[in-house]
């Protein structure tokens, strides 16, 4: 496979959600290796968009292509079987409340790999060290503050080295300091997993910190997309606004 | 919207969910045969669904077979057949009425509590985490779940028969005066194993009914913790309502 064939592709991609038009004609190119931010208001289609790179919805027009295959026309087996190479972390952490923290990261390689449980534990260690977290293997999640349920999901998230990771709203609802923390870890993954990475936030610094590009999601498509430094230097009023945080302006016309 | 309309509408929504149980039960039938097999979940289940139960079952059963011999005690000594109360108790305990209620009595505790937990991991995003880690919700969490009732309510509806059977001889013989000869040479004079058979195939079907019901509803919830609730009820009242319509048809088909 040619290396100048972007990782994720989504191709004119419309999608209506209980009668309301989600998505309409999206369209967008993440580069391999790359570390893309979709940015956008609340209830703009920002978490269904994620959903629709790992194919937890499926698009009612167009196309998504993923490392040169068109996930949209998977037979669903074949797509469980391709979603090995994702690794995605939810909004709230989603980590299964029945089992230990050691339990849900086990859990994809207890089913996907035939690892001794020796192995198993070695690369859990690994897994949360990357998040650095230590001695909570054995907590429940809710017994862990937003923050490590977070830590946990991601560390659920790369056990089994995925090539794409996603990131679902990772700081919404931590303090400002734990979002910064949050930002730089995710940074420091996707450095040293060399992962292409999506991110989708509200947030603009965290958006900034962990960016090779930026797009700001409008109803229902991208309005801008460039580097950090022309996203923040954009002429788009839309974008002024957000980035701003103002009140008054095209979003809230 | 006028009354044709409304009757229109509630028909079609009939007919969608019946198709989505439907597609759900192929679904869970054909992930049941593709590894990796979970077979801790498994047994957790089968203990969930029937060792769990059993004090259900134990008090259900035993108490209605104590009632159905006082019942017609009290009504066959009209006409001076007190001695087929030993056999009306145990046809009408093993052909129905231990699997139709062990079948409702797990469905309130069971398939109550599988359309509760699915329904919380839908709005808490579990169920997606469940497939962005190359898990199919229906391989893992219907499989288990389902096979659990398939395999346990036969097993409990076993107990439930020997329970009302004794309950009713306890009955009979301790209340009633019986003879307990007579008693226990009538309650077997007219038994086939057919009626044992037909019992327990039929409690086979709805321990398939009441699970995968539960999961179901579970897997469609949506609008948070009101969601769950509505699932919760809707899972139970249409598990109730389909185990004894299939009774019914199961009865009158194969038996």
């Amino acid at each position: 496979m040619n290396d100048n064939t972007p990782m994720i592709s989504l191709q004119h991609v419309d999608k209506t959600l209980g009668g309301r038009k989600v998505l309409d004609d999206m369209s967008f190119d993440v580069g391999r290796g790359d570390s893309f931010v979709i940015v956008g208001g609340s209830g703009v289609g920002k978490s269904v968009t994620i959903k629709h790179i790992i194919g937890l919805i499926k698009p009612d027009r167009g196309h998504v292509v993923v490392d040169g295959q068109d996930i949209t026309t998977m037979r669903p087996i074949d797509l469980n079987r391709f979603r090995r190479r994702f690794g995605m972390s939810f909004q709230e952490g989603a980590l299964f409340d029945s089992m230990s923290v050691f339990e849900n990261i086990a859990f994809p390689l207890r089913r996907h790999t035939k690892f001794t449980d020796s192995q198993i534990r070695e690369r859990v260690d690994e897994c949360l060290d990357m998040v650095h977290l230590e001695g909570v293997s054995s907590k429940r999640p809710s017994e862990l503050s937003g923050g490590m349920r977070r830590r946990v999901g991601f560390a659920r998230a790369i056990s089994l080295k995925p090539a794409i990771l996603l990131f679902d709203e990772p700081t919404t609802g931590l303090d400002p300091v734990i979002s910064d923390v949050i930002a730089d870890l995710i940074v420091e993954m996707d450095r040293t997993l060399n992962t292409t990475t999506v991110t989708i936030t509200h947030d603009m610094k965290v958006a900034f910190k962990i960016a090779d590009r930026v797009a700001m999601l409008y109803k229902g498509r991208i309005v801008e997309e460039g580097t950090p430094e022309t996203f923040q230097q954009s002429q788009n009023p839309i974008v002024q606004q957000f980035i701003q945080g103002r009140a008054e302006g095209p979003l809230t016309e | 919207m006028n009354i044709l309309e409304r009757i229109g509408r509630v028909f079609i929504r009939l007919f969608e969910e019946t198709g989505l149980w439907f597609r759900m039960l192929v679904r869970t039938f054909v992930w049941t045969f593709r590894p990796p097999f979970e077979g801790g979940e498994w047994l957790r289940q089968m203990v969930r669904v029937g060792v769990d139960s059993i004090p259900v079952v134990f008090l259900t059963t035993m108490f209605t077979g104590m009632v159905m011999a006082l019942q017609t005690y009290n009504g066959f000594h009209r006409v001076h057949a007190e001695n087929f109360v030993g056999s009306v108790v145990a046809l009408a305990m093993l052909r129905e009425l231990s699997p139709v209620l062990v079948a409702l009595m797990v469905t309130g505790r069971v398939g109550s509590s599988m359309a509760a937990e699915i329904g919380t991991m839908r709005v808490t995003e579990q169920l997606d985490a469940l497939e962005a880690l190359a898990t199919d919700p229906v391989h893992y969490l219907f499989v288990p779940r389902v096979i659990a009732g398939i395999v346990m309510l036969p097993l409990l509806t076993i107990l439930g028969d020997a329970l009302g059977v004794g309950g009713g001889y306890l009955v009979g013989v301790k209340l009633m005066g019986a003879n307990p000869v007579i008693y226990e040479q009538n309650t077997y004079q007219f038994l086939q194993m057919n009626d044992v058979w037909s019992g327990l195939i039929k409690s086979a079907f709805f321990g398939l009914i009441l699970t995968l019901t539960g999961c179901v509803r579970g897997y469609y919830t949506s609008g948070g913790a009101e969601g769950v609730g509505r699932a919760t009820t809707a899972a139970v009242v249409s598990a109730s309502l389909i185990i004894l319509f299939t009774d019914f048809f199961l009865t009158k088909l194969l038996f």
